[in-house]
Order: structure tokens, then sequence, then C-alpha cells
């Protein structure tokens, strides 16, 4: 059989009805050679501790449940290899979320920022089923399909230094997702979206870090979607002082 | 205890859940919507379907040809009426995706492309890239989004459906952030909880696939049919059971044994010219077969055999495939590009599930099931790959309309009755939280479980080990009623979470064993050596199972013919 080696884990507990603060617990888990840390804290769970609280689901990396900070680096644990580590691994929760419980954060406040942003398609008017589909060139789908491919992992929040300022910030994953519905073909909601990206908290508060490009586990680059988001509610703005006109809410 | 009101109720937000969510508050500009799942709605395991989903699109294809394909495709048991109802609106349903902004990919001239899959005639299977159920979740979900009248119930595990009257009336959900169980009642309830692949050790599916609406109307007293099928895609990844899409084989790849044979070519599988796009049951047979040959390759996980895609190109499978590419270069250290992929047959469908008629709709009034948790008898004995997200769509839709108008003209029910009735399973719940002292510990439950279903119900099954997985899963219900619960915390409490899922999970495993052994002939996935043939004369019906405090009662149901006469299935 294969190689087994000995790893220690060092982990965030916390049970609200018991902890004021959260505290870290360590487990002596045997290790796998093909292991990622989801794989221990699996085991952790199965064969140690059964009270270890942690999201989880796909383990292939497209789910997004199982988003924690390993080593202090935000990780998509399923995917993220033990060979990559030392003797010690700490696991933490994701960082610039509220703690629920051990791994686990709250992310009401992300499903709102989400909805903020409007992630549908907008028209005036719909086009019936039995019109078809909508001609859509493959260069007109490589527009927006990078930004289409964020998995909500959280992994750019937790990154982000303006999250950790302003939770308020509409954050990297919800600008890039409306940026993809303003670079859709199909969609005529631009204008409805640049005037939520020229609020309070949305793209202008971007210090352009590029944190979160860097540690998006599936190569959104939602930096770069910000920044575009940012030039493109500029001159929708500089339009509309030019030719003032009647607009849909 | 708390009591919601809306007029569906629907438990569970992957395609099927989110589909039937966005119909009815279209059927009805009044209806307020629960939409109930243990995930958040982005999490659930749709996302997690790769190759695409199948509808006729193309000048060379039609309706007929999807029909018999499905027909064929299930050994004949697939109900006619449904799959002639399903083929007609399936191109509608991937349309509507399609407008809601699913980024489909395209020809050149901007039209939707289609791929090559397995037992299908001709290309009609819709995807974007290899991410297809990735891409269809995210799509419904943020779609769904703009309905103030869908009301979420995040991370809430459903423990019980409400029955009263003869109708159902709603269910009790365990908040699992705050610990509470509340009442959520419906005028009409739809199941869209997905399938079961946790009863397998080895299985494509993630970790939330423990059959729970499965097991919510089985124990209220509904049937599950055709359980006894399950699919094994040939493809997975060896360790892990990570999916490799089949949309690898429609793309041109070619199964290869260890001495490098496409084996598939020998004329000895059934699979005749098409070889890697034959149906899955027969692929996985043959990989099976050879391996027992003695032409697998031996590794740290057992035996396998190779996709080459080597011959593709990298510039193809990086359009087309990308995904794959990930996979094997992050779970087996294989690039495709250059290297053959490990693979073994891994579970991955189920195509029983609650049995439901041609709307959704169960023998109990006001209680409907779509998608992988429910048998529409669209799939029959072994369905055709990218049919199941399409159906989730086509059932989605029909069963929230047939559940809109219910709900308009069904009657109040007993509040009080009701009411009493989740007060006793609130209690319940929470004294399995509290308990102490239980002697079985659900690790060593769950494992034996799987051991049971692997031995007893693999891609071959046999009656003596049949027989030996029904008893152990009988002793394995017994048990579980002495389970032990070591997390007693109200908050986030995710081993008392797993522990109602192992009893969901106890349920339908025995629910599958059961059926298995009864069906003695071998029809699409069920391959039973010691029945090796089919037997229309005994055995074209639909397997019934209810369940009874002692052992499962069986029954069977008639399956609905129409133009096509079941016939020899070969390819």
């Amino acid at each position: 059989m294969v190689e087994v080696r000995r790893k220690t884990f060092v982990v965030t507990r916390f049970d609200p009805d018991r902890d004021e603060v959260p505290k870290t617990q360590s487990y002596d888990v045997p290790v796998q050679p093909d292991w990622k840390v989801l794989d221990a804290l699996n085991f952790i769970k199965d064969h140690i501790d059964p009270t270890l609280s942690h999201r989880w689901s796909c383990r292939m990396a497209v789910c997004g449940s199982c988003g924690m900070t390993v080593n202090g680096e935000p990780k998509l644990t399923c995917k993220d290899a033990l060979s990559d580590y030392g003797d010690t691994v700490e696991v933490e929760p994701l960082a610039n979320f509220p703690i629920i419980r051990d791994l686990v954060v709250e992310l009401d406040g992300f499903m709102e920022k989400l909805e903020r942003v409007k992630p549908w398609i907008v028209r005036a008017k719909q086009k019936a089923v039995q019109e078809g589909t909508y001609r859509q060139s493959p260069a007109e789908l490589e527009e927006f399909k990078q930004f289409s491919e964020c998995i909500n992992c959280m992994l750019c929040y937790a990154a982000c230094p303006v999250v950790a300022n302003e939770p308020d910030f509409l954050g990297p994953a919800a600008i890039a997702i409306g940026h993809r519905y303003n670079l859709d073909s199909r969609d005529e909601g631009a204008d409805q979206r640049n005037e939520i990206f020229r609020g309070e908290g949305t793209v202008f508060s971007c210090t352009y870090a590029n944190e979160c490009s860097e540690v998006c586990p599936k190569n959104v680059d939602p930096a770069a979607a910000v920044n575009q988001a940012k030039f493109t509610a500029v001159i929708d703005w500089a339009k509309r002082l030019v030719l003032p006109g009647p607009k849909e809410g | 205890m708390e009591t919601l009101r809306h007029d569906i109720v629907i438990v569970g937000g992957g395609a099927a859940g989110l589909r039937a969510a966005i119909a009815a508050v279209e059927a009805d500009p009044e209806a307020s919507v629960a939409l109930v799942s243990k995930v958040y709605p982005m999490r659930s395991h749709t996302v997690s379907a790769e190759g695409g989903a199948a509808a006729v699109a193309r000048p060379d294809d039609s309706l007929e040809m999807h029909g018999y394909d499905t027909v064929k495709g299930s050994d004949f048991l697939g109900d006619q009426d449904v799959i002639e109802y399903f083929v007609e609106q399936a191109p509608r349903e991937l349309t509507l995706l399609e407008h809601w902004g699913c980024p489909w990919s395209r020809n050149e001239d901007g039209s939707v492309a289609t791929r090559a899959f397995g037992g299908m005639a001709t290309k009609r299977t819709w995807f974007a890239t290899d991410k297809v159920g990735f891409h269809m979740l995210h799509t419904l979900f943020q779609h769904s989004m703009r309905f103030d009248r869908i009301v979420r119930y995040d991370e809430q595990f459903v423990t019980k459906l409400l029955v009263e009257g003869g109708a159902a009336r709603g269910v009790v959900a365990l908040d699992v952030r705050e610990g509470v169980l509340r009442t959520i009642l419906g005028r009409a309830v739809i199941l869209a909880t997905g399938g079961a692949g946790k009863c397998f050790p080895f299985t494509t599916n993630g970790s939330i696939k423990t059959g729970d609406g499965m097991a919510l109307a089985y124990r209220a007293g509904l049937p599950l049919k055709d359980m006894e099928f399950v699919q094994y895609h040939p493809t997975g990844l060896p360790g892990t059971g990570i999916l490799i899409t089949e949309a690898a084989r429609g793309e041109g790849g070619r199964l290869l044994n260890a001495v490098g044979e496409r084996f598939l070519e020998s004329g000895d599988y059934g699979v005749g010219s098409k070889l890697e796009l034959g149906p899955r049951d027969m692929i996985s047979r043959a990989i099976i077969l050879e391996i027992q040959a003695g032409k697998g390759i031996q590794g740290p996980y057992g035996e396998y055999l190779h996709l080459d895609l080597t011959h593709i190109g990298r510039a193809t499978l990086e359009k087309r495939l990308p995904f794959v590419l990930e996979l094997a270069r992050i779970y087996v250290g294989v690039d495709p590009v250059s290297q053959p992929i490990p693979i073994r047959p891994v579970v991955h469908y189920m195509m029983g599930g609650v049995d439901t008629d041609i709307d959704g709709a169960t023998e109990l009034a006001g209680l409907y099931a779509v998608g992988e948790c429910a048998c529409h008898s669209l799939n029959g004995a072994n369905r055709l790959g990218s049919n199941s997200l399409t159906e989730c769509l086509v059932f989605g839709a029909r069963a929230a309309r047939h559940a809109v108008t219910y709900a308009r003209g069904c009657s109040e029910g007993d509040a009080g009755a009701v009411r009493r009735q989740a007060e006793e399973e609130a209690a319940r719940v929470t004294s399995l939280r509290d308990k102490r002292g239980g002697g079985e510990k659900p690790v060593e439950l769950r494992g034996e479980m799987n051991s049971a279903l692997e031995d007893g119900c693999g891609v071959y099954r046999e009656q003596g080990s049949l027989r030996k997985a029904v008893e152990a899963l009988s002793r394995l219900r017994g048990r579980y009623q002495d389970v032990a619960v070591e997390d007693h915390s109200v908050v986030f409490n995710t081993e008392l979470i797993a522990v109602l899922e192992l009893g969901n999970l106890l349920d339908v495993a025995e629910a599958v064993a059961i059926t298995a052994l009864q069906r003695k002939e071998s029809r699409g996935a069920h391959a039973c050596s010691d029945f090796p043939a089919r037997n229309d004369g005994e055995y074209l019906h639909h397997s019934l199972v209810y369940f009874e405090p002692g052992a499962p009662r069986l029954d069977k149901k008639d399956v609905t013919l129409g133009r096509w006469e079941p016939e020899e299935r070969k390819y």
C-alpha cells in the first residue's frame, strides 16, 4: 500500500453557546500521500472527533463549499494538496466573515450582495421561447465566459483588503458576476448595474490589490472584472451627461 | 414551535427544485414559494454534472429519434408517454435556459453547439464546455433571485413530511445554523432532493446525496419505484470516484485495457459500432469483464483501465474539456494531453425514486417529486447520459404547474393535527441530539451499509450476495435505533445532520437491495449473473417497494408501452 505520514492539524474550534472566542485544537492525523486538506478534516470528523463542523460536498472543486484558511491563505480545501505542507497544518475559517461554528462562516451577506448586482438577464422585452435561442458568436461568449466561472467559494472575499476594512463592500465575486451579465450580448441591463456600480461601497472602493485574482481557484480574475466595471461605469456616466434621456428603472 | 406558511414548499434547491420554484411563481402571480435546501442552492449537486443536457436541435435529428434512443436505452422499462412528453418539451426548456443566460457553447454561426453522447443517435447534447451542471445551476439560481415570491430557506434540513387527512400539508425543517425546528406549511410539497449515491462507498456523488426526499416519501407510506436500477458511470477516477464526463468519449476518447487494446472493438460487449458511445450500463459491464479477464491495471485503489484522450490534441481538449484536464491533473496527477486517465465504473445515478405519474404527482394528494429523487419512469432500467439535466427542467416545470393548480383548490386540513405531528417530530429530533449512551457509531454503520451494497449491488449482481445484502441492511436498520450521537451542541451540528442522513440512506439502501433481489432477470443496469437474459414475460414491469415496520413490502406496476414494442437491445 501507499506510504502514510503523520501531520498535526491545528484547527479552529468555536461553539457560540460555549465559547467567548475561537480557540484551537490539535489533531494528529495519518495522512495518505494523495490527500487534500479536506481529506484530513473528514478523517478527523469520522475517526477522531465527530464534533468538528465544516462544510463540504462535491470534493471536486466545483460546489464551492469548502473554502477555509490554510496556513494563513484562503484555500479550497478539496483542491489543496497536503503534500504542499509541512508537518503542521493550521486550518481556520475564512477571514472577513463572521464565524458560525468551528470552520463554518456566515454567507448571508454575500447572498444579499449577489442579489444586488441583478445577476440575471435584463431585457426590455423577453424573447418568446418559440422564437428559439439568441445568436451569440463564440467571440461574444468569450467576452464574459471567464467571469461566469465563479463558484462563489468566497476565497476572494477572505483575501480582499477592502472587504476586511469595509464589510459592506460589494466584493470581487459579486462584481465579477454583475459584470459578467453586463458583457453578455443577450443582456440589456448594463445601465441598471452601472448605476449600482457607481454607488457607495462598490467598484470604486477597490484599491486594485489584486489579491482576489491571486487566490481564485477557478482563474476567474475578479480583479480584472472590477477594473473593467469601473471603466464602463464611468463611460456610461459620461454618456449620460452628453446624451440625457429617459432611462428605464 | 414557529410555523411558516407558503403555498408551495419545495425541498431541494438544485436544478429540479429551482426550475419548479420559477415555474410556480410564473404560473401563479400570487403564489408564495418556500425553497428549502440543506445547503445554499448553488452548492447543490447539480453543480457536479459535466457533459451536457439533451434536446433535439439539429436538422438531422427528430423527436422520434430522441424518443426511440431513450426507450431503447431504458431497456424498454421507460414509460413511453413520459418519454414522448419529455423529448417534445426538452428543446423548449433548454432554450429557456439560454434566454436566462446559460453560457451554452456555440457554433461559429452563433447557434448552440451540440455534442455526441452515449446511446444517442446523433449530436443532441447541449453543453457549456464540460461544466454544464455548474452553469445550469448558477443560471437557474441567479435567475430565481429576481422573484421575491421565492423565499429561500438555506441550510434547513427537512426531517419529516407532514401528512394529514390524506394530503401533504408541509414539512418540519431543522435550521442547521440555529438548531431549531420549524414547521413550514404548504398547500403542496415538491420533493427535489436528488439522488442517494452515498449508500455506496465509491460514487461520483457529493457528500450531500443521501436520499433524503426518497426517504421522506417512503416513510410517509409512498412507494419507491425501480430502485434496483443503479447507474454505474463507466469512468470515475480510482480512489475518489470523481466523475470524468462521458463527453470525453463524445469528443473522441477511447477506452483501452492494460495491453492497450481498444477492447470495445472486439464485438463481445453489445455496443456494435457505437464503441465508446454505447450506453453506460453496457460499457461499465465491459470494463468489469476486461478486468476480470486479467486485463486491468493494478493501482493503489484496485484495478482500473485507461481512458485515452491523447490523440485529441491540446487545443480541442482545452476548448471542449477543460474541467477534465483540471480534474485529472489535480486528483490523479495525470495530464490527459499526453497521458491516459485511469478510470473504473463508479456509482453515479439512481434510475429509481419516488413513484410519480407524468405530472410528477405521487399517490398522496399535494405531494410531488422531481429530479433524481423522483421516478417518472423516463429512464427505465438505464438512463442515457445528458437526459437527466433536461429531465430536471421538463418535470420540475410540469410538476410545479400542477402543484399550483392543486394548491388553489385544496382543502385546509386539520391545523391542530398537523401541529401535533410537527411537535412530535421536533421532540424526536431534539431527543436524538440530546441522546446519551447509544452503542452504535454512525461511521461504523455507514461503513457496513456501504460494504453491504457494494458487495450485493455492484455492476453484476447474484442472488447469494444480494440475499446477504438484504439481511445485512435489515440488521443495520435495527442497529440504527441504538445510534450514538456524540455532538449534543445546538449550532451547526453536522454530526446530527449526518445521523439523520444515515437513517435516510439505510432506508434507501434496503429498498435498492430488496428490489434487486426480486428481479430475477437482467435488464439495463440490473445485470444478474444467475439470470443473464431479459425476461419480458415475467418482468416487464416496474418494481414498487413500500416501507413497513418489519420488512419492506414489494409490489409492481405496469410499464406504459406505446409506439415502440420491446425488442432485443443491440447496438
